[in-house]
């Protein structure tokens, strides 16, 4: 019953940012390229168009621009030990679903992650020593340094439309950006954001106590903008509906109004929505791929689509979830600690911020965007931070965003509040306008036992097994989190707010309230295939026709939003297809 | 608002087309005898805009509804800020989520085998979330018969709030598949979506959770005012998606 169709040269999973930015490049090229998309066809009009796109309940709440766990989810647990139940609704993060994927309903954080990011191991060794490391923590560096990605992390930047302010161009400190960060070629392609009242408070305080406030680099447009490939982008009006809609203004740098639409203009792109793929195929050998297995859900009807390149580019999760159920590599044990497809999947730990109150200020929480704000990052990006003083490894940024000011959302009251009647109602009418947030986003080792395998009990809609998700927060976490909290409490009380909540301690992790869709680990990248999934150009070291994009290959995360890298990660993959596997397939060196 | 179903019924017979009249008349005259509030399946609000709108429930049952309001009423009590929850059209909110999508299960894992897991591991029950509620108010109204001998819509105010807080803060336990706190909070964020949530929903009515605390509604077009409103109140009457469509 199964057709098969025409072989082409590259099969694309997944049609998101980084799916986009393969297909764009490598069909410019000439190649013959086909997406697959499991979610259907979506453009900004009709389906972001206002007034229905400024739905809290049903996009924010209801989460219709997001993966359907009904049909596919994962099972999670905290330890090996216990039983692993299913996430039957979305909570904790939000994979994306249709035609551009999680990029689509982003906020649109990004970064450069720092030089400390891509050698993890090496500099802890080097300044703290082999011991500083947990023998539980299996940190590694990047297969690349951050030197060698820079042209591409600008690459990403301009297409995206990035607004922000150098910190550092070409070894020159910059006045006004983030002194810690690693040196960039040039500037932002546009400016940043016009801060919010809160973000300038926290800027002034931060700077008084002797800290390095900066804007925080954004993919909300601050004005009017065409990029390098000629997509239009809108100026960010700063209407507070970024994460989890999509943009009815196009200031939201995203795969469907750029690289998309590139690669659909070309005539040797398809692109195929509705197409699930269940799997990818693999010859008698299991060392190459031939194509990939998929179902058109609107029809029920089953497909093989042969290809010489398979490029795994859904949701970071959905990534490993294919690799396991394909045979790609050997799966992880964390008991044996043998295996490597599956280790080192990281989150992000939050819950050390503090939310102040103030009798005589208006913050008009409302006015927001996805992304802008200002951060700290001398607890995180600066290597002469001592990590001794805390007892652990990583960090964390402190930030005054403003990107959701949404009422079924956002209703910030003081501690000790009750949750309804009569004193509720006053406290949220009294404080709504009246509280601003101070956050701590920390950065997430790896450890044994945080990691992926196939669920044995429960299937998903086409009677595959589930992935099954062991993890928690742990010791690193908490002291990070500690540690980084008093900081922001610091400066929080520098404010004299008539009060403040938080910080909070960082308990077990909870897959139920919202956090964020930093998901990484667990298809990595690193120097050899006893240490990694990937090799530096994310191709896999088992199969190595397929390569694998996205958050899965990073080692662990850091305290920054993955999107920088995964987008940099892109160009710089498809860069390799083109001019290295192109004319030699085959592992490349 | 209780006892004046028929006195708004007969002023929606006289203003509305026939598909709201026979609306109308099927939810008055179906359940009104069965409940001895007087039966809220048959109430009609007036609208914000001055029109009359039947609000017959579809999926609540006359007493499920009686306690659907009176649990509405005691989460978002009537005073100088805004009406009670019912009458902010809360209660009509739940109902329609209830009889749409969302309560028949919409984006949720249904499948088997069901455990029952720990805070931490999210929903896990077998029942839809429309089943939930219904096991839900069975069970609390049967938890009241048996300590107050009544159900809970016909406890005093104060009485309601003591079996909710002892509800939220896990000091009794239900009969039955239905843990007591775990709906009082499904419960409570189902009503705080029909606070909040645009008008177009049902609840929200006349923009009041919006108005209460300065919520200025969808338009949202700050490009200017993010820097001319910095410490600076923005009042404006609020708009939502049904004042715009």
């Amino acid at each position: 019953m199964t057709t098969r169709l025409r072989e082409v040269d590259v099969v694309i999973v997944g049609l998101g940012w980084t799916g986009g930015i393969l297909a764009k490049e490598l069909s410019e090229a000439g190649m013959r390229v086909v997406a697959l998309e499991r979610g259907g066809m979506r453009g900004t009009n009709p389906d972001f168009a206002i007034p229905q796109i400024r739905d809290e309940l049903k996009y924010a709440v209801r989460n219709h621009l997001m993966q359907n766990p009904a049909r596919d989810t994962l099972t999670f647990r905290h330890s090996p030990t216990e039983p692993s139940l299913p996430m039957r609704q979305l909570g904790s993060f939000l994979p994306g679903e249709g035609l551009g994927g999680a990029g689509v309903h982003w906020n649109g954080v990004t970064w450069r992650w720092t030089g400390i990011d891509h050698a993890a191991r090496s500099y802890y060794e080097q300044r703290y020593g082999k011991s500083f490391i947990p023998s539980d923590m299996p940190i590694q560096d990047w297969p690349m340094t951050y030197a060698e990605l820079e042209p591409y992390y600008d690459k990403f930047e301009r297409t995206a439309g990035v607004s922000g302010k150098a910190g550092n161009i070409r070894g020159t400190k910059q006045t006004g950006g983030n002194f810690f960060e690693q040196p960039r070629d040039r500037d932002y392609p546009l400016p940043a954001l016009e801060p919010s009242y809160s973000q300038i408070l926290f800027n002034d305080a931060t700077a008084q106590m002797g800290y390095h406030p900066f804007p925080r680099p954004c993919a909300n447009a601050s004005r009017a903008y065409t990029n390098p490939d000629g997509s239009h982008l809108g100026a960010c009006v700063y209407c507070g509906h970024c994460e989890r809609f999509g943009c009815e203004a196009n200031a939201k740098g995203s795969p469907h109004i750029t690289v998309i639409p590139k690669a659909m203009a070309q005539p040797s792109f398809e692109l195929r929505t509705h197409s699930w793929v269940t799997k990818v195929m693999l010859d008698s050998t299991k060392k190459k791929a031939i194509g990939v297995a998929y179902t058109d859900v609107s029809t029920g009807e089953e497909y093989e689509q042969p290809a010489a390149i398979v490029a795994l580019c859904a949701y970071a999760i959905n990534n490993v979830h294919l690799m396991l159920l394909s045979g790609i590599g050997t799966p992880y044990d964390a008991t044996t600690q043998k295996g490597i497809v599956g280790k080192n999947y990281c989150y992000q730990p939050g819950g050390g911020g503090v939310t102040l109150f103030f009798e005589d200020r208006i913050f008009n929480p409302f006015m927001a965007t996805g992304a802008f704000g200002i951060a700290i990052d001398d607890f995180h990006a600066n290597d002469q931070f001592d990590r001794a003083a805390m007892s652990a490894l990583g960090g964390a940024t402190i930030n005054v965003g403003q990107s959701n000011g949404r009422p079924i959302g956002y209703r910030p009251v003081p501690a000790g509040t009750p949750r309804w009647g009569a004193a509720w109602k006053k406290a949220t009418a009294k404080w709504y306008l009246r509280a601003m947030n101070i956050g701590v986003t920390a950065s997430n080792m790896p450890n044994r036992y945080n990691a992926y395998d196939l669920d044995p009990t429960y299937k998903n809609v086409f009677g595959q097994p589930l992935l099954r998700l062991t993890y928690n927060f742990l010791e690193n976490d908490k002291k990070v989190i500690g540690y980084v909290a008093q900081k922001a409490a610091e400066i929080a009380r520098s404010l004299k707010p008539a009060s403040m909540t938080g910080p909070g301690m960082l308990g077990d992790y909870n897959i139920v309230p919202y956090q964020s869709t930093h998901n990484t680990g667990g298809a990595i990248m690193g120097s050899s295939p006893g240490n990694s999934a990937l090799n530096k150009y994310l191709q896999s070291w088992d199969v190595p026709n397929v390569f694998v994009l996205g958050a899965s290959a990073f080692p662990h995360n850091s305290a920054y939003n993955p999107t920088g890298p995964v987008g940099a990660l892109a160009y710089w993959t498809a860069d390799a297809i083109k001019t290295k596997f192109r004319n030699r397939p085959g592992l490349m060196t | 608002m209780k006892n004046k179903n028929r006195r708004d019924f007969l002023k929606t017979v006289g203003t509305v087309g026939a598909t709201g009249i026979a609306a109308a008349v099927g939810g008055d005259t179906s359940v009104a005898g069965q409940s001895p509030a007087g039966s809220p399946a048959g109430r009609v609000l007036l609208d914000p805009a001055g029109g009359p709108v039947s609000h017959a429930y579809t999926f609540l049952t006359a007493p499920e509804a009686a306690f659907i309001e009176a649990a509405v009423d005691r989460f978002i009590p009537a005073d100088d800020l805004t009406p009670g929850g019912t009458d902010c059209g809360v209660a009509v909110f739940i109902d329609r989520q209830l009889a749409g999508a969302w309560g028949s299960g919409d984006r949720t894992y249904m499948q088997g085998p069901w455990q029952k897991g720990v805070p931490t591991q999210g929903y896990q029950s077998p029942l839809t979330p429309a089943e939930f509620f219904r096991a839900g108010i069975a069970a609390t109204n049967a938890y009241c018969r048996k300590t107050l001998q009544k159900d809970f819509d016909r406890l005093t105010v104060e009485q309601q709030n003591k079996v909710l807080q002892d509800m939220e803060q896990g000091r009794v336990t239900f009969e039955g598949t239905v843990p007591a706190q775990e709906f009082f909070n499904l419960l409570l964020g189902t009503a705080m979506q029909g606070f909040f949530a645009d008008p177009i929903y049902g609840g929200n009515r006349d923009k009041a959770a919006w108005k209460m605390i300065g919520f200025p509604g969808v338009i949202a077009i700050y490009s200017e005012h993010i820097k001319t409103y910095r410490n600076k109140k923005y009042d404006v009457e609020p708009k939502s998606i049904l004042d715009l469509s």
